[in-house]
């Protein structure tokens, strides 16, 4: 199999350029993309990439598999090849640290921007807060979020303006805490929100849920987000 | 919070349901007349200027005029601050932009109403 593979290390190169490698691939197995890469970076141990815990929950190798974001490690080549070629980008619109890693500070900055903990004025009881299970049940599809950037990465609003939208994974995040009954900031929370960028640069294309590797729905947390605002302000 | 001056209402809620608003009048504009045109084959002059000559359709059209400008203020106002990143031109594009739009507003009025 023919697996192309974007390399750029700004020490050496003036640019970035891709690589090919022809590999052997073991029959009657189909590997993940990340062991692929596993395989290569043994012939060539410069190939830099991100990786940890190789099953889907660290969200560490987030990268472009043939023009679709999605983790290496869950990814199977089978799914990823196309015309028996295997073609690996880093995240589309962030800073290329080395080959396949990038620079994630625009991504996590916009996460922090959203406040990421529950805030709760009210005195702590004794124990600790309870939920109604049907409280709880709300915080299912978007506690499960990983951090692993494919669905800002995906989202053209995010290229554009990565400094001012929040992107869909930190909208599906913010959309987490205003739905949580525990916090008590809802609306300072939505006046953060409130701008002609923060929530609603999202279009709706829903290149998010394309590629979520959760399969998670940020385009319908960023929906809520919007009901919430309007309910609030008519 | 991300604060803007150039967008047309400042809030994005405001600018978000102003934009699904006057895409209601735009499509409602649109269905009416072309509506009218299929069942009306045989239009002369006299009716089409008549019709255009009536308070309702004249309240009608300057609703749709506005929501033109607004619409494509909106729509175009985005597109400038997705692709255009020098401060300069971004700007100079907004208010050329704006220009124009006052410019068909005033304009349309004046057709509308036969001043």
């Amino acid at each position: 199999m023919l697996v192309s593979i974007y390399r750029y290390n700004p020490e050496k190169d003036d640019a970035p350029y891709m690589q090919d490698f022809e590999i052997e691939l073991p029959a009657g197995k189909d590997l993940m993309v990340l062991d692929v890469l596993n395989l290569l970076k043994a012939q060539d141990p410069s190939i830099s990439y991100r990786r940890s815990c190789r099953e889907g929950v660290c969200g560490s190798d987030g990268m472009n598999m043939s023009g679709k974001n999605g983790l290496a490690c869950i990814t199977p080549v089978s799914a990823a090849a196309k015309n028996n070629k295997l073609v690996l980008r880093p995240l589309p619109g962030l800073p290329v640290v080395r080959d396949l890693v990038v620079d994630m500070g625009q991504f996590y900055k916009q996460y922090e921007k959203i406040k990421p903990f529950l805030i709760n004025e009210t005195p702590a009881p004794a124990i600790e807060r309870l939920q109604s299970p049907e409280e709880r049940e709300k915080l299912d599809g978007l506690y499960e979020c990983i951090l692993c950037a494919c669905c800002s990465t995906a989202c053209p609003s995010f290229w554009w303006n990565p400094d001012k939208f929040v992107g869909p994974s930190g909208l599906l995040q913010a959309y987490r805490f205003l739905a949580d009954s525990r916090d008590t900031a809802t609306q300072d929370r939505l006046s953060e929100l409130d701008d002609p960028f923060s929530v609603f640069r999202c279009h709706g294309i829903m290149n998010c849920v394309n590629v979520c590797p959760k399969g998670l729905n940020p385009t319908k947390a960023i929906g809520h987000i919007r009901t919430m605002l309007v309910q609030r302000a008519t | 919070m991300v604060t803007q001056i150039t967008s047309f209402g400042r809030s994005g809620l405001y600018d978000w349901m102003m934009q699904r608003i006057s895409a209601l009048v735009l499509s409602a504009y649109s269905i009416f007349l072309i509506g009218y045109l299929l069942l009306n084959p045989d239009l002369t002059y006299e009716q089409w200027s008549g019709l255009f000559e009536s308070t309702s359709m004249r309240i009608f059209s300057l609703l749709t005029l506005l929501s033109i400008g607004i619409h494509s203020w909106i729509g175009l106002w985005s597109i400038s601050t997705d692709y255009i990143k020098s401060t300069g031109v971004r700007f100079f594009f907004q208010s050329v932009c704006g220009l124009v739009m006052f410019i068909y507003v005033v304009w349309g009025i004046q057709v509308l109403w036969g001043l």
